[in-house]
């Protein structure tokens, strides 16, 4: 398995689109910190590009990826490997450099110019966003054969976690604004990786106080270590769940 | 060496393989024809556990393959169409699978050699002809010395020199007592190197006989008349 | 008849002038402040040696002058008030007063001045007093370059810096408090002066006003308290040239003005407040020449405030510049600079062509259901307000600068 990664990754790094990925990453985190006098404020506005640029490319290529893989994948299901195995090895070699890209980018510059809890809690939350959207990329990319179908479909579901089921709760807020809705947010929040994210970072920044009483009863909730430690683990539950249910799609693929 | 009991695969209304039942021996050369969409190709992904049936089983050297995969050590496979990862090389290509089969045993790089690929190793392979890309297919197929061959239409989109160096290297595996399975609707093409046929239509086994036999039946010398005539026969 | 009150005044002075000065220190006759207090008569001075004195209360019921010499320490000892003035013209100067008693029945304080005239409290330090400088039914009274500091943490339990209760006329400058519940109280206050006093770290308000009319406070500077300055239930109120800063927290303002009326808003800061001035009730207000600059809010009127005028003003970096949970809109918006706005100015007379709403639809939402604020900073809401900026209609139509300033107002 640690070979195919590898390989699998050495094709990605090398890929032009994901190279123009880091270096686009990278050149707008080094402007929004030195156009900002305030690093805080460089940090908000990555905030944007982390929750809007990470899901979305993340998305895109993986999807795109496996696609163009597809006769690389029989190949390697023609060869002595277990099929759990072969797909795993795309889902962590995407993982990674995904990942990787966005350390690179994002993560470096916010090393130098913030380096604290705020920085390190950025850079958690969008390499495990990046991770997230590769695992439901792979998900959407082994339920539809075509290729345009599940581009299309990759599409959709970036819209669906930025901005439909957002949309969808205020429609709900609204619905029930006799009640108090303050602690169901939180469970909300965690049916969305995106919201989540923000949430935590949001926490982290003295921007909280803006948040008035739902922000204190996040707080309350999020800034304990268990709330904290629940949060990170649903994160990681948005990863671990589409990847078990497209393992077991691929294991039972037709090729 | 394989064999085949019932095997019944359908996709959705389409039924690609009808209750298909095969034997193949060591040493044999079996060609796999049939018209377009006859369920060649998806037999052969059937036996590399590409395709998973919907009912029967396989058995490689006594074994089911079905909870298997290890069994694929001993086959090697060209595909119809190769496509390899854009941004490696040949040579990278090659080391992969090196790498991924990750055997002692003496590799043939007989292939290699007669196809002059030693000589474009740090081309990509996104760059590649199709021709070329069919040359690393094959060489692939025969670099670890299988004991079973899987050849989905492996003359097409090669040239004729290539086609016959790949024709000669068949035969010689033939000769090392090597199980090999090919599909091609060239019927011709192959003539010489067949020691059996099973002939397909519409995901149902039509007949399955030795080439001699065949001939002796038909008194036909060209397989392609042979089966034509076999054909005819079937249809009165 | 003139001259005779001239002959009168000058009568007087001469009177107080000559009064005594009575030394009082371990080295001196009089060895404390009590036994000076008693023998002294009107007018005399009383000076105080540095050291410390534990002498419970103090009862100054004469017209006396004390004044501390290198801040001599007096201790309440946790049980008592320092010093009572029950009679007019009472002068303390220059005094350490440390821990005050605590009660929750009698406001015990460091200094407390009862229905007298003309007190001056001036250059003390106060430290761990319940209540710091405590003035009720006085007048004239001038409180100025004291120093005021407790270490409160909740709010039941402590008092506020300068509490000036039903009073006239007072003359408050100079002064710091922190870590008080309120840093300056005034109830019941009028014609007053606050002036160039500093007030940080109070759990509730820097300075907090109720039903006291026509008082002016100016130069001040409110930081990091619980809310800068509360106004309310008060009219004639003039509020000049100070600084709110750093009030942040969930319900922390700059300026909070609740049921006032005709006041004067001029010459301020408001800087890293969660709102820089909330309005709830308030009419006929004048602001004007207020710098906004990055608060949450930097203001946020409720429907109830009317004929509230906001002119020549500059809003810089505000997450949102103005809130309301409201359709209905009487108040008015000239010539302001806002750093939101993305008109243009083809005629060139310094104003932009198109009205500025300052509303985001995010911020009326949010008023209307506050769990809304989960979705701050999310895709959708930037969506919903950039749509909203083209088609109107959660927004009050009529909440508009029509003349918005291209460049800063000052």
């Amino acid at each position: 398995m640690k070979k195919i990664v590898k390989y699998i990754m050495t094709d990605i790094l090398r890929s032009i689109i994901m190279i123009i990925y880091t270096i686009v990453l990278l050149a707008t985190s080094f402007t929004l910190f030195s156009l900002e006098d305030n690093a805080n404020k460089g940090l908000l506005s990555l905030l944007n590009i982390i929750l809007i640029i990470v899901p979305l490319f993340s998305l895109l290529f993986s999807t795109i990826y496996i696609y163009n893989s597809a006769e690389f994948i029989e190949l390697l299901v023609s060869q002595p490997l277990q099929r759990k195995s072969i797909w795993q090895s795309f889902s962590i070699g995407l993982a990674i450099s995904l990942s990787l890209a966005f350390i690179i980018g994002i993560g470096l510059p916010v090393l130098i110019f913030q380096f604290n809890t705020i920085g390190l809690i950025l850079i958690i939350v969008g390499t495990l966003l990046s991770i997230i959207f590769v695992a439901i990329a792979l998900w959407a990319a082994v339920q539809i054969r075509d290729k345009a179908k599940g581009i299309g479909m990759a599409i959709l579901l970036w819209m669906y976690f930025s901005l439909l089921f957002d949309g969808f709760v205020l429609f709900l807020l609204f619905q029930f604004a006799d009640y108090p809705l303050e602690k169901p947010m939180i469970l909300v929040s965690a049916l969305n990786p995106i919201d989540l994210g923000r949430v935590l970072i949001l926490l982290q920044l003295d921007i909280s106080a803006m948040m008035g009483y739902t922000g204190a009863i996040f707080k309350d909730f999020f800034g304990t270590m268990l709330g904290l430690s629940i949060a990170f683990i649903t994160l990681l539950v948005w990863v671990l769940i589409p990847l078990y249910f497209s393992t077991r799609k691929f294991i039972r693929k037709d090729l | 060496m394989i064999i085949a009991n019932n095997l019944t695969k359908s996709y959705g209304k389409l039924i690609a393989l009808d209750n298909i039942s095969v034997n193949c021996k060591k040493g044999e050369c079996i060609i796999l024809i049939g018209p377009n969409g006859s369920g060649k190709t998806t037999l052969i992904k059937c036996i590399l556990g590409m395709a998973i049936a919907d009912s029967g089983f396989i058995t490689f050297n006594n074994k089911n393959i079905s909870k298997d995969w290890a069994y694929r050590a001993a086959i090697g496979y060209m595909p119809q169409i190769g496509k390899y990862p854009e941004h490696m090389t040949i040579g990278q290509v090659l080391t992969m699978m090196k790498d991924i089969r990750n055997t002692d045993q003496p590799l043939d790089e007989d292939l290699i050699k007669s196809f002059k690929l030693d000589s474009l190793l740090n081309k990509r392979m996104g760059t590649l002809s199709g021709g070329t890309t069919q040359k690393v297919s094959a060489a692939l197929a025969f670099l670890f010395n299988p004991a079973v061959l899987i050849l989905d239409e492996p003359t097409a989109g090669l040239d004729p020199i290539a086609s016959e160096i790949l024709k000669e290297k068949i035969l010689a595996e033939k000769d090392n007592g090597k199980l090999i399975l090919v599909t091609s609707h060239i019927l011709s093409d192959l003539d010489d190197l067949v020691t059996e046929v099973i002939y397909m239509q519409e995901g149902k086994l039509c007949f399955h006989q030795s080439i001699d036999k065949l001939r002796e039946e038909t008194g036909e010398e060209k397989l392609a008349k042979a089966i034509a005539t076999v054909m005819l026969e079937k249809a009165n | 008849m003139k001259k005779v009150i001239v002959i009168l005044m000058a009568l007087i002075f001469w009177v107080e002038s000559f009064g005594h000065i009575i030394h009082v220190g371990p080295l001196h006759k009089v060895k404390s402040i009590r036994t000076a207090i008693r023998i002294a008569n009107n007018g005399d001075t009383i000076l105080v040696a540095a050291g410390m004195y534990k002498e419970g209360n103090l009862i100054i019921s004469k017209q006396l002058t004390l004044i501390g010499d290198k801040y001599p320490i007096i201790d309440g000892q946790n049980k008592y008030e320092v010093f009572s003035i029950k009679a007019s013209k009472v002068v303390i100067d220059g005094f350490k007063i440390y821990h005050s008693g605590t009660s929750n029945l009698d406001d015990y304080a460091g200094i407390k001045v009862y229905d007298s005239r003309e007190v001056t409290i001036q250059n003390n330090i106060l430290d761990d007093t319940y209540f710091g400088i405590y003035l009720q039914y006085a007048k004239r009274c001038v409180i100025k370059n004291n120093q005021l500091k407790a270490n409160n943490k909740e709010e039941q339990q402590s008092g506020n810096g300068i509490h000036c209760w039903k009073s006239d006329s007072l003359s408050i400058t100079d002064n710091t408090v922190d870590g008080h519940r309120d840093g300056i109280y005034f109830e019941f206050v009028t014609n007053s002066s606050i002036k160039s006093n500093t007030t940080s770290n109070n759990i509730r308000y820097g300075l907090h006003f109720m039903f006291s009319n026509n008082d002016t406070y100016q130069f001040n500077s409110f930081i990091g308290n619980g809310a800068g300055v509360a106004v309310m239930y008060s009219n004639k109120v003039s509020m000049l040239n100070n600084q709110f800063k750093e009030n942040w927290g969930d319900a922390a303002y700059g300026l909070l003005l609740k049921e006032i009326s005709d006041s004067y808003i001029t010459g301020n800061t408001f800087e890293k407040n969660t709102t820089g001035i909330y309005l709830e009730g308030a009419s006929s207000i004048k602001m004007d020449h207020n710098i906004f600059k990055n608060n949450g809010w930097a203001m946020k009127i409720q429907a109830s405030c009317m004929d509230i005028k906001v002119s020549t003003n500059n809003f810089v970096g505000n997450t949102f510049d103005i809130g309301t949970n409201g359709s209905l809109v009487l108040n008015t918006f000239n010539k302001n600079y806002w750093d939101k706005y993305e008109g243009y100015d083809l005629n060139h007379d310094t104003m932009g062509d198109i009205p500025y709403r300052p509303v985001s639809m995010y911020s009326m939402i949010v008023e209307q259901n506050p769990p809304a604020m989960m979705l701050f900073r999310s895709f959708i809401t930037s969506l919903l307000d950039k749509t909203e900026k083209f088609i109107p209609s959660l927004t009050p139509e009529n909440l508009k600068d029509n003349t918005p300033l291209m460049r800063k107002a000052f």
